[in-house]
């Protein structure tokens, strides 16, 4: 009952907010920026765009997202909006160089 | 070679758990077999098709084609779950005591069939294009890793299978009088998940409001990407940070799933 209430609070929240942009680029499996600064409150609209010539996977648990990006190729990925903090993220077909971390103020 | 069976495994054990439930629960249906091949088939040729076409998906609708055809593949699987459950709480008392004639058998059976061969492609469609992106893309890069790293796939892809059909060996143990019972609780819940993960693709793109997100976090107790945390995310949608749009869902399709089946159960009830 405290969630559905919670809800309803944030629903006006939801409805002025206005979209904030970024972009993360892959190339040669790494992001970059590896550590992207969003604001907090706000929907994110993040574009990943893929330079390498092999498909990546954007994902995240603590964003629970997660997006196939063709290779040279880019996607677009709406997230939030966030509580202050440090959201790690991967590349989960090149997880040993394909590393970053979304930190939102 | 480890991470690359991780990582497939991961695609497939989804895939695996609804194949295994949905061929427990139409053990009793006729030349079941054939279609659930076929649906495999058409499945794995699908997801050949939508991991060449990848790119084209990606950019359409100004690039969330992927999200929204994630949520219609997952919600028109939902819909061929709910009917199956409404269908079978019809029929599931006459299928239990073998009292229905033969000629009935293979007349419901067949339209039965055609609802379960879309179920398991869609399963597949879904989880293996994925799987044949990440394949392709390791056996692109051509680097001399490949051999091991494809002995990795081929593990992951028989670790999941694996437990798909541990769970359809283990259901058909289920005695006779719990057996739709169980599957069909099994299918309700299978059904709920699909319908939150749905409602997870809207909201990534951006169609949905998330309505708090998250709405609650359990990742410190049970995290999406340990064993149980996968096995409960198959079985009955588990969401570590769900956002509470997805809940609706979830609730929702459990609830509507829930009143057809008691209403199929019961038909004459409601004309009175």
């Amino acid at each position: 009952m405290k969630s559905m209430l919670l809800i309803f609070l944030l629903l006006p929240l939801a409805a002025f907010a206005t979209d904030a942009d970024f972009t993360l680029v892959i190339k040669s499996h790494r992001f970059q920026p590896s550590e992207l600064t969003v604001p907090s409150g706000k929907k994110i609209k993040l574009t990943v765009e893929n330079k390498d010539d092999t498909p990546e996977e954007f994902e995240s648990y603590p964003l629970n997202r997660e997006k196939v990006i063709a290779d040279n190729s880019s996607g677009t990925i709406y997230i939030g909006p966030l509580a202050p903090g440090r959201y790690p993220f991967f590349g989960e077909f090149h997880q040993a160089t394909a590393q970053g971390v979304l930190v939102a103020q | 070679m480890l991470e690359t069976a991780i990582i497939v495994f991961r695609e497939v054990l989804e895939a695996a758990i609804i194949i295994g439930i949905v061929a427990a629960a139409t053990r009793d249906v006729p030349g079941r077999k054939r279609w659930l091949t076929a649906g495999l088939l058409a499945g794995l040729i699908g997801s050949g098709l939508v991991a060449a076409s990848t790119d084209l998906i990606g950019v359409m609708a100004r690039g969330v084609g992927q999200e929204l055809f994630n949520a219609v593949v997952l919600g028109v699987a939902v819909l061929m779950l709910a009917w199956h459950n409404i269908w079978m709480s019809s029929h599931g008392a006459a299928l239990a005591s073998n009292a229905r004639s033969v000629g009935n058998d293979i007349r419901d059976g067949r339209s039965e069939c055609s609802v379960l061969l879309v179920v398991v492609g869609l399963a597949v469609l879904r989880e293996g294009s994925e799987t044949v992106l990440f394949l392709y893309g390791i056996a692109a890069q051509g680097a001399g890793s490949t051999p091991s790293m494809l002995l990795g796939g081929m593990l992951g892809m028989l670790a999941g299978a694996a437990i798909g059909y541990a769970l359809y060996a283990g259901l058909l143990r289920v005695p006779m009088r719990w057996f739709f019972a169980a599957t069909g609780m099994l299918v309700l819940l299978l059904a709920a998940g699909m319908a939150s993960q749905a409602a997870r693709f809207l909201i990534q793109a951006d169609f949905l409001p998330s309505l708090a997100a998250p709405l609650c976090d359990t990742s410190s107790m049970l995290p999406d990407h340990s064993l149980p945390g996968m096995l409960l995310h198959g079985l009955i949608g588990y969401d570590a940070r769900p956002a509470g749009m997805q809940f609706i869902f979830y609730v929702a399709v459990l609830a509507v799933i829930g009143i057809g089946m008691k209403w199929a159960n019961h038909p004459r009830r409601s004309i009175d």
